[in-house]
């Protein structure tokens, strides 16, 4: 008979090599980030930082299935966010997309092992796909971020409609970004490769009036 | 410009993040081999243009990702209803089985 848990251990790959010779590129390579945070003054009111090279992975299941809820439990130690909430912890974010897909951050390297932990733990139908090539990771924080960002997409991100920890999937520019609000100045946005030169020169022209830092 | 509310993400979110899909409640014939091809026509090509209530898919296609319907009045463009694929609208025309 087939085993569903037999043939997914069996097609296990780790999709980001281990092997230091091949160079990884994070989406913002071309901008060139460390040498424009040596650029300008340093003491700009809001600070841009890139999470380079964070291992994303896409979780999809059915919410309402235990096994799927208690499988990442036990291995993340944090029940799956309900609608456009996220959970963090020691570094692993997972953020709500849609009712039956998540977004689950991780540290560079430790994907693969997360990825082999969740399939081996969740004994039900669920899918768990590496797309950690596809996108990227920016935070944004100081004084005026929440103004700034007013300028970048069209959701009512004020504090009231959208307290900490909350994230939504919604227009960047005219680009699609995942964005949650991690402090009360302080957001994190989830860009696609393909649209990260977009966003980065409109983030940088939205940045314009109140100056812009960037930290490595 | 407007909000609509997504039955997904339980919130009204910006009209900008939806694309309509056309009509709803488009019924596949259940035997394809065997309908006329009228029947098949009909499917495929023939869409209602209702003046008034009207049920249309759509996609919060910049968000969630999800199809959904909308009863929308075509006079006067207002969203009478959003509800979720397999649920039964409530605002329907006397005559219209849904």
């Amino acid at each position: 008979m087939f085993d569903v848990n037999k043939s997914m251990q069996t097609v296990q790959m780790n999709l980001i090599p281990n092997d230091v010779s091949v160079r990884a590129e994070t989406p913002l390579h071309h901008v060139d980030l460390a040498t424009i945070a040596t650029q300008g003054a340093q003491d700009r009111n809001i600070k841009i930082q890139e999470l380079a090279l964070l291992d994303h992975l896409v979780l999809r299941g059915h919410a309402d299935n235990a096994a799927l809820t208690t499988g990442i439990q036990s291995v993340m130690g944090v029940s799956l966010p309900i609608n456009l909430q996220s959970v963090e912890k020691e570094g692993q974010v997972i953020r709500w997309i849609s009712p039956d897909e998540w977004l689950i951050t991780t540290p560079h390297g430790t994907g693969f092992a997360l990825e082999q932990q969740l399939r081996n733990a969740i004994s039900t139908h669920c899918a768990v796909v590496n797309v950690s090539g596809g996108q990227t990771v920016i935070t944004v924080e100081g004084a005026g971020t929440e103004e700034m960002l007013r300028k970048c997409t069209p959701y009512d991100i004020h504090i009231s409609n959208m307290p900490v920890g909350k994230v939504v999937t919604s227009l960047f520019g005219k680009a699609q970004a995942v964005i949650r609000r991690t402090g009360e100045q302080q957001f994190e946005v989830v860009i696609r490769r393909s649209f990260s030169d977009y966003c980065w020169l409109w983030l940088q022209d939205s940045c314009r009036e109140f100056g812009f830092t960037v930290k490595l | 410009m407007f909000y609509i509310y997504c039955p997904y993400c339980e919130e009204h979110r910006e009209e900008e993040e939806f694309h309509a899909s056309g009509e709803a409640h488009i019924p596949r014939p259940s035997d394809p081999d065997n309908c006329t091809d009228a029947e098949w026509g009909e499917y495929l090509f023939f869409r209602t243009n209702p003046r008034g209530l009207h049920h249309e898919l759509w996609v919060h296609g910049i968000g969630c990702r999800k199809f959904f319907n909308i009863t929308r009045d075509t006079v006067s463009y207002e969203i009478k209803e959003t509800y979720k694929i397999g649920a039964k609208p409530q605002f329907t025309h006397a005559e219209e089985k849904v």
